[in-house]
């Protein structure tokens, strides 16, 4: 294992634009310099078939670092740092049964470190930063990438600075700080601190990991594709629902179904991809509805606020996905992400964020309308924590104190959900 | 008193290396014209049939000019032009 860890070499041959395919070489560059458009990690697709073999990822570590042939770099020793990745797949029997659906998958991205996805791009864009020569680390976040990146940074021992807005709720300024992560607040919404830190990434020797290691740290999201085949017994999906807030998770879980079906680990064809966002935020649903190849930027108002990117860069990616899968982009109301909270966490037993809750919302819109395979099988992608966003549903529970006595619990107990 | 037009970090090997230029009032695309003309192949960079590039996006005194009158947007004196790539996730 080890002789083999140490000769292993990334599969990956170069940066690509998304926009006009100008190439450039694995650096840290994120932006085309002749058309400002993404750029995208490319692979040597058939060392990639030649090499990996579904006992070879078997074989390897109980995280994302076991489908490091389709990365774009990992650690020598991949138990270095917080483990990623391999959360639960959770059969949603109930959940299914609610919605007419005969088989409904759910995974669960709160067992990572620190309860959410971006656990995955931080650890691919934190192990590029450190190959690349960056002594520091740095994001513009509103919370789970914030709870990230200072997390990591810790268990790594590099500094880092998370930029958030000013505003942030308590729980995720003290879920960030506590890492001793340099905490900038930024007196703006989330939108003038990424502006701030995509300035700041042209003047500062830091890796800023949703800026200037973009390419490497959206390529992590490709794992939630691998894990979910692997975990389905290597079977592929029927239809993903996957929430959009840039559309990069969106995009590279579609990318990391087709690379798996490259490289002859599974037969089939791709998913339906189904797209969730918050109606208060919902440019690529707009777009969609509208039949447009362009994205409108938006002033976001959703309490979906891990979502809330008014101007998502991959979004006219997303739309192309959704094309080609034969998926949709769906906007779910406030109500309906309060009620997909309640109902994912009453018939599966998981406690989802806002972010949950607009895609478990998404989820009931398509199987009322009919657009999930009945027969087949679909996996809903929750994707962070309901710990982190309690306010959106503490009005759901009522507590009745009373008396330790069994007379005053007897006088209550009819109607009583919570007893405090 | 003019118009500070930033040149992003990727795009200036087109200016021999400078952050900012000065330009005269008028509008988002008027001023691209006159950074273009101190350093030519800028406009062709930012732009494509006349239109932002759709990557780029374009900041007066902090707002998105597609909140406003997008490339016709104007700009006054001592108003600042900031140029950066769509970037976005966290």
């Amino acid at each position: 294992m080890s002789t083999e860890t140490s000769s292993w070499q990334p599969a990956a041959a170069g940066l690509r634009c998304k926009e006009c395919q100008r190439q450039q070489p694995l650096e840290a560059i994120f932006v085309c310099d002749y058309c400002f458009g993404p750029m995208e990690v490319e692979y040597d697709a058939e060392r990639i078939k030649a090499t990996v073999t579904r006992e070879r990822i078997a074989a390897g570590p109980q995280s994302l670092w076991r489908y490091r042939d389709f990365l774009p770099c990992a650690p020598a020793n991949p138990h270095a740092g917080l483990p990623t990745g391999m959360s639960p797949l959770i059969a949603a029997p109930r959940l299914a049964e609610r919605l007419g659906l005969r088989e409904v998958w759910v995974k669960n991205e709160a067992a990572n470190p620190t309860h959410s996805f971006k656990d995955r791009v931080v650890s691919v864009a934190l192990e590029a930063a450190k190959q690349l020569g960056f002594k520091v680390i740095a994001c513009a976040s509103t919370g789970n990438l914030a709870n990230s990146v200072a997390a990591h940074a810790a268990a790594a021992g590099l500094d880092s600075y998370v930029f958030i807005p000013a505003d942030l709720e308590i729980q995720k300024i003290v879920a960030t700080g506590i890492y001793g992560t340099r905490l900038v607040a930024i007196d703006g919404n989330y939108d003038d601190v990424n502006r701030l830190c995509t300035e700041l990434a042209g003047e500062r020797p830091w890796a800023f990991v949703n800026v200037n290691m973009r390419p490497y740290y959206s390529e992590g999201s490709k794992t939630l594709a691998y894990e979910a085949v692997e975990q389905l017994g290597w079977r592929l999906p029927d239809a993903c629902v996957v929430p959009i807030a840039s559309g990069s998770l969106y995009t590279k879980i579609n990318r990391g179904f087709g690379e798996l079906i490259d490289a002859g680990l599974v037969a089939g064809v791709k998913p339906a991809m189904f797209g969730a966002q918050a109606a208060g935020c919902g440019p690529v649903a707009t777009a969609w509805e509208e039949g447009a190849d362009f994205v409108s930027p938006v002033k976001p108002h959703t309490i979906a606020k891990s979502l809330a990117i008014g101007n998502p860069a991959d979004g006219i990616f997303a739309l192309e996905v959704a094309k080609a899968t034969g998926g949709t982009i769906t906007a779910v109301s406030e109500q309906e992400i309060v009620d997909g909270i309640q109902l994912l966490a009453e018939t599966t037993g998981v406690f989802t964020e806002t972010a949950g809750g607009v895609t478990t919302a998404t989820l009931v819109r398509l199987a009322k309308a009919g657009l999930l395979p009945k027969d087949g099988t679909t996996v809903l992608y929750i994707t962070g924590e309901g710990l982190k966003t309690l306010d959106a549903v503490s009005h759901l529970v009522e507590t009745h104190p009373i008396a330790p006595t069994v007379a005053a619990f007897e006088a209550q107990v009819e109607g009583v959900r919570l007893v405090a | 008193m003019s118009v500070n037009v930033k040149i992003p970090a990727p795009l200036r090997q087109l200016t021999g290396g400078v952050a900012a230029v000065a330009c005269e009032p008028g509008t988002v695309k008027e001023l691209i014209a006159q950074v273009d003309v101190a350093h030519p192949g800028f406009a062709e960079r930012v732009t494509e049939d006349g239109l932002l590039r759709r990557f780029v996006n374009v900041f007066v005194a902090g707002d998105d000019v597609r909140f406003a009158d997008g490339i016709e947007t104007a700009v006054a004196d001592g108003q600042e032009v900031t140029i950066l790539p769509a970037v976005a996730g966290g």
